[in-house]
């Protein structure tokens, strides 16, 4: 595709004050500017969480080091994990849903404008709320400052007696507002796929990205539902003299557990879906084919939001639970390994006899192929009941699902980034600086977490502030510690490139791929009505029939 | 279509990648140079090295799995990379699309039906495992309680009276004789986790609940570890030590441990200190007022190699300065410092250094 500058009508664009336009920002409703501020929002928190992450790392870079405190180590620990899930990852999965479903199933908003931005207004403030606790927070014995239970805060440490001050209080109140707005984001999300799609768009002709997000918004409701309630009671035993989590008054440690992972587990394919769609969406365009058996990839998605909801306590195999419950629990577990496994199979069979190009989406996505293979095939072995009962808790679970988040999510995300930056600024991005994002964050991530399983399988607990000499731990985590700064390094080469490519970059023109599906047919970015007579399609890839009048899709779905 | 290739720049783009690859392999050199004597597998905690049963059977699935898994990541890998390598566009291709080929039902059946039959094959042998480790036939087993508190193990033997803290000792079990140790895992406050990697995996100490698990170790010696589940601010230093004794040297230590404190009036001063300061609110001494339930039993203190849960080795100048100030060791502990001076610190520490 040709990039010849186009000129653009200007008429419109006249200068308005500051305070006008982010009065405009602050009040919309337009998915579009939503999706932005979701994405934009969960950028701000990817650094903080980074940072959080690189004081672990150098106060873990050697044995008895003495960087931070425990108290601030068990701070960052916990701040780290409860940000990047909830204050990076899911904001991320919902600003790319928001902006791109109704562009992709050629509607002019979401179905619920107005629920669409208080929804993100609450996951903004239950972000703000929790790093307010640094202020505001009072934690373990005199601590100060931020929650320090942990990013899953199991009971009875969330407990008044062990837990004194308000730093929990914070964890609890900004997840339990967060999570308000990921019901409402899924109730949008939901409504809008089911009614709001162009004529002509049958289920089975919408894009898979619609599909999988569809999966992901019905895991939403049903994951974040029990997270909510069990907040509830924590804030009953805190307040009101509950005992449904105070252990010392005869209360059970072990169904926060539950409540906690049957949100918890499903939480990770929330996420992992909507990377799932991204990958769905960019292997096609950049194979130049269309997916591979689009009704199993259809199946297979929502085999593994079924499967999803009920391998929960895998991640409690260590608390002693009968023989018969952990049999079970690995068996579901095992199980979702087989449509994952489809899934990858159907990429790589899109993939096969196509005319690859490996432009900056592909090559992140050939990324998130790779690491999420492994992080699958050291998923089966904590599968394993026994095996995790050596494995479970160590680094080399942190490894895992690292390896899941950053290798296989963010890699998908960053992919994302880049294939619709052209459509969200109008700008194409500069693909050099793009390449060499990719081959920093591709070193940086095998340097940290391909080193980090070691220590784990020799030994090493996770969430400790230091540790022994002499355990064979030291080496493995001075070079994981390495590997984050240059990780950091390559997301400061993505800021620029984005940054730079909004300010200076070439006009991309409404569709640089030459891509199929119906967001491309808008122009870059689109107006704020998306499309000036709404569309009508006819098969899967509605502009590749535009392209191709001569052998269209339609005469083979 | 823009293609991968740009004519113009090809000889720049080949010099500033050599220049990349220097200095790559500058930076490997250092790495590799700097770890080639530390880095290494060997660990006292490496899960690799099992010495007691449910260890072993651990380890000898973990290697099936670990083959399972090997074997199928060598083979998509491999396919990822022929298609990659095979499929990408190369410059001088025409701009015609591929083949449009939308699936084909027969080879999504094929790649169903083999990870099935894989999930069949580990699932049997891992409920195997399950069963074997979780219901085991424990006959004359040594019966030990081990309680989790923040931020130590108090170990009880229940019938042989005796108590005390953070050093478990078990007989080392002859496989024509087994003598296994199994363990009740109790929590005093919040959970923690018994992980000692060579010995079995980790089984929580969860409040309000009753866990167990067994081990059978078949060589001596001292075998570590470490609380694997968060429990509070020091956390990381809740280390576990179990010392496998033979059979003669076990009884002879169940032998000492299960007597009353040997109390010696050459330290009287300092005991009278210990037994008018808080500490007997927290300690056992037996034979003594000291009857408090929180804090390890020191009836036999100098029998152990460490204090503090392991932290720091045994020896007067430790000792004096945990008793002085347990947080500037262990920042953390629930242990206060008891404001004494210099000369009751010594007091207090000779009369510690007589409870063998």
């Amino acid at each position: 595709m040709s990039t010849n500058p186009i000129t653009w009508p200007e008429a419109e664009v006249v200068s308005r004050p500051f305070v006008d336009r982010l009065h405009e920002w602050v009040t919309t409703v337009d998915h579009k500017r939503l999706g932005l501020m979701y994405i934009f929002y969960a950028l701000i928190f990817l650094v903080i969480g980074g940072i959080e992450a690189a004081i672990m790392r150098v106060q873990l870079s050697a044995a008895h080091n003495n960087f931070v405190s425990p108290q601030v180590f068990n701070q960052m620990f916990t701040m780290h994990g409860t940000t990047m899930i909830f204050f990076v990852a899911m904001p991320l999965v919902f600003g790319f849903a928001n902006y791109l479903l109704p562009l992709m199933l050629g509607a002019r908003d979401m179905a619920f404008p107005r629920l669409n931005a208080f929804s993100f207004w609450l996951t903004a403030f239950g972000g703000i709320l929790l790093y307010f606790s640094f202020l505001g927070g009072n934690g373990l014995y005199g601590a100060g400052g931020a929650p320090d239970v942990g990013w899953f805060a199991y009971a009875p440490l969330t407990a008044p007696t062990f837990s004194p001050g308000h730093s929990t209080d914070f964890w609890t109140l900004s997840l339990l507002v967060s999570g308000f707005g990921s019901i409402g984001t899924a109730i949008n999300i939901i409504a809008t796929i089911l009614c709001m799609r162009c004529p002509g768009m049958e289920l089975r002709k919408m894009p898979l990205f619609a599909w999988l997000n569809l999966v992901m918004a019905g895991m939403v409701i049903l994951a974040v539902s029990p997270l909510s309630a069990a907040q509830i009671m924590l804030l009953i035993d805190r307040y009101l003299g509950g005992h449904f989590f105070d252990t010392q008054a005869g209360g059970s440690a072990v169904i926060w557990m539950h409540f906690f992972w049957i949100f918890g587990h499903p939480e990770v394919y929330v996420l992992v879906i909507p990377a799932f769609a991204m990958a769905s969406e960019i292997v096609p365009v950049f194979s130049r084919k269309p997916i591979f058996g689009y009704p199993v990839m259809v199946a297979a998605t929502v085999c593994i939001g079924f499967i999803g909801m009920s391998v929960w306590a895998h991640h409690m195999f260590t608390i002693g639970m009968s023989s018969n419950a952990n049999t079970f629990f690995v068996l579901s577990t095992m199980a979702i390994s087989v449509p994952t496994g489809i899934k990858i199979f159907n990429w790589l069979a899109t993939m096969w006899g196509g005319k690859i190009e490996f432009k900056a989406p592909m090559l992140f996505i050939v990324g998130f192929l790779f690491q999420f293979l492994i992080a699958g095939l050291t998923g089966i072995m904590l599968s394993i009941a026994p095996f995790d009962w050596q494995l479970g808790n160590s680094y080399f679970v942190v490894a895992h699902f690292h390896y899941v988040i950053v290798g296989g999510i963010l890699f998908a995300v960053f992919g994302g980034f880049y294939y619709w930056f052209p459509k969200m600024s109008g700008k194409m991005y500069d693909e050099k600086l793009a390449k060499i994002h990719f081959c920093l964050f591709f070193v940086g991530f095998h340097l940290t977490f391909d080193f980090m399983h070691i220590p784990g399988l020799l030994g090493m607990p996770r969430r400790i502030y230091t540790y022994e000499p002499g355990r064979g731990w030291d080496a493995w985590n001075l070079l994981v510690t390495i590997g984050v700064f240059v990780q950091a390094l390559s997301v400061l080469v993505f800021a620029v490139n984005l940054l730079w490519s909004y300010l200076k970059g070439n006009l991309a023109g409404n569709d640089p791929w030459d891509a199929w599906t119906l967001e491309w047919s808008a122009n870059s970015p689109p107006p704020a009505y998306n499309f000036a007579s709404v569309p009508t399609v006819k098969s899967r890839r509605p502009l590749w029939d535009l392209k191709h009048p001569e052998d269209p899709d339609w005469k083979y779905e | 279509m823009i293609t991968l290739s740009n004519p113009g720049g090809s000889k720049k783009d080949c010099v500033k990648r050599s220049m990349l690859q220097r200095a790559l392999l500058i930076v490997f050199s250092l790495v590799s140079q700097a770890f080639a004597e530390p880095m290494t597998f060997a660990s006292p905690t490496n899960i690799f090295a099992p010495a007691s049963t449910p260890a072993h059977s651990i380890y000898g699935l973990s290697l099936l799995v670990l083959g399972i898994t090997a074997c199928i990541f060598t083979i998509v890998v491999g396919l990822m990379t022929y298609i990659v390598v095979k499929f990408r566009r190369r410059p001088e291709d025409d701009d015609r699309e591929p083949a449009q080929v939308y699936g084909s039902i027969q080879v999504e059946v094929a790649w169903t039906v083999i990870p099935i039959l894989i999930v069949v094959v580990l699932f049997m042998a891992t409920a195997r495992v399950i069963a074997s480790v979780q219901s085991p036939t424990l006959d004359n087993a040594v019966k030990v309680t081990a309680v989790g508190h923040q931020f130590w193990w108090e170990y009880r033997y229940p019938g042989l009276n005796i108590v005390t803290a953070n050093e478990l000792h078990i007989p080392v079990s002859d496989p024509v004789h087994p003598t296994p140790t199994l363990i009740t895992l109790l929590s005093a406050d919040t959970d923690h986790s018994f992980w000692v990697p060579r010995l079995a995996g980790k089984t929580d100490l969860i409040p309000n609940r009753t866990n167990s698990m067994w081990i059978d170790p078949q060589q001596t010696g001292l075998f570590l570890g470490q609380c694997a589940q968060y429990c509070g601010t020091q956390h990381a230093k809740m280390l576990l030590r179990v010392y496998v004794q033979s059979r003669e040297e076990f009884d002879r230590w169940v032998r000492e441990q299960s007597q009353s404190a040997h109390l010696s009036d050459t330290v009287s001063e300092g005991r009278r200190i210990f037994e008018n300061t808080a500490c007997t609110k927290c300690h056992v001494v037996t034979g003594t007022p000291a009857t408090g339930q929180f804090g390890p039993d020191l009836s036999h203190l100098m029998s152990r190699e460490t204090i503090g849960a392991g932290v720091a080795a045994n020896t007067h100048e430790n000792l004096r300065q945990w008793i002085k100030n347990p947080g500037a060791i262990k920042p953390g502990a629930l242990m206060p410092a008891m404001g004494l001076n210099e000369h009751e610190l010594d007091a207090v520490t000779a009369y510690l250094e007589t409870l063998r």
